[in-house]
């Protein structure tokens, strides 16, 4: 099974500058800790108390992961995964 | 050093007055490597607050990807404070994540949705770092080499 992850820049620098990399898993979480095996480091800074950080954004095939059960979304070979960042701030 | 070209600046601005006194929100996108803010995007803030915003999550990705068709980056992201100045909240600090780009802040809370002055400053963010920088606002960006 081959899904292709694309990685936003502040991220790459696990992925040894590459924009989008493979990884395997019939679920998100099982695909982020493909990526874990691969990229160490990374899932930290996906996940953190056993869920997905509230500032960044997953999506699977462009629909926010948020919609689809989060690291309980399942995963097919050739989905395509989109990490990104949330672009966000404010005074408070 | 930012550079930005008057219409640009204008354009941020008036966004920043319009959606006073809720925090406005957006980009410049530019070819990527070259620094150059060409393209003005305003985005909604999905948060609709005075004291925060965030882009919403299906038009961030409907961004990047057409930044990425194009070979775009984020040279700008702006945001206003509207009741306090034009500096980066511990909020902004933690949550900046594109160390290449120009985070610029405008406030309005002096102007509100009126004629009138506001700040408009801008900083490299970079692993919690904050760098403010000197802004040249010109007629018209250089011609590209």
């Amino acid at each position: 099974m081959a899904i292709e992850v694309r990685i936003p820049t502040i991220l790459r620098t696990y992925t040894g500058g590459e924009k989008a990399v493979t990884a395997d898993g019939a679920s998100l979480s099982a695909l982020i800790d493909d990526l874990e095996a691969n990229h160490p480091g990374l899932k930290e800074r996906l996940i953190e108390d056993g869920d997905l950080r509230r500032f960044v954004n997953v999506y699977i095939n462009d629909e926010d992961v948020r919609f689809l059960g989060g690291l309980e979304a399942e995963l097919s070979d050739g989905d395509q995964v989109v990490v990104l960042p949330a672009v966000a701030g404010g005074a408070r | 050093m930012l550079t930005i070209d008057r219409a640009t600046y204008d354009a941020i601005v008036a966004h920043a007055k319009r959606d006073h006194p809720d925090e406005a929100c957006g980009i410049v996108a530019g070819p990527a490597g070259t620094d150059r803010p060409e393209r003005f995007v305003e985005m909604v803030n999905a948060a609709g607050s005075p004291t925060f915003y965030e882009f919403d999550s299906t038009d961030l990705l409907h961004l990047y990807k057409e930044m990425d068709a194009n070979d775009e980056e984020p040279v700008v992201i702006y945001h206003s404070h509207t009741a306090t100045e034009a500096y980066p909240s511990r909020t902004d600090i933690g949550l900046a994540m594109e160390p290449n780009a120009h985070y610029v802040l405008v406030s309005t809370r002096e102007a509100g949705n009126n004629e009138g002055p506001v700040e408009f400053r801008s900083y490299r963010i970079v692993d919690g770092e904050v760098t403010e920088e000197e802004v040249t606002v010109v007629d018209e960006l250089p011609a590209r080499d």
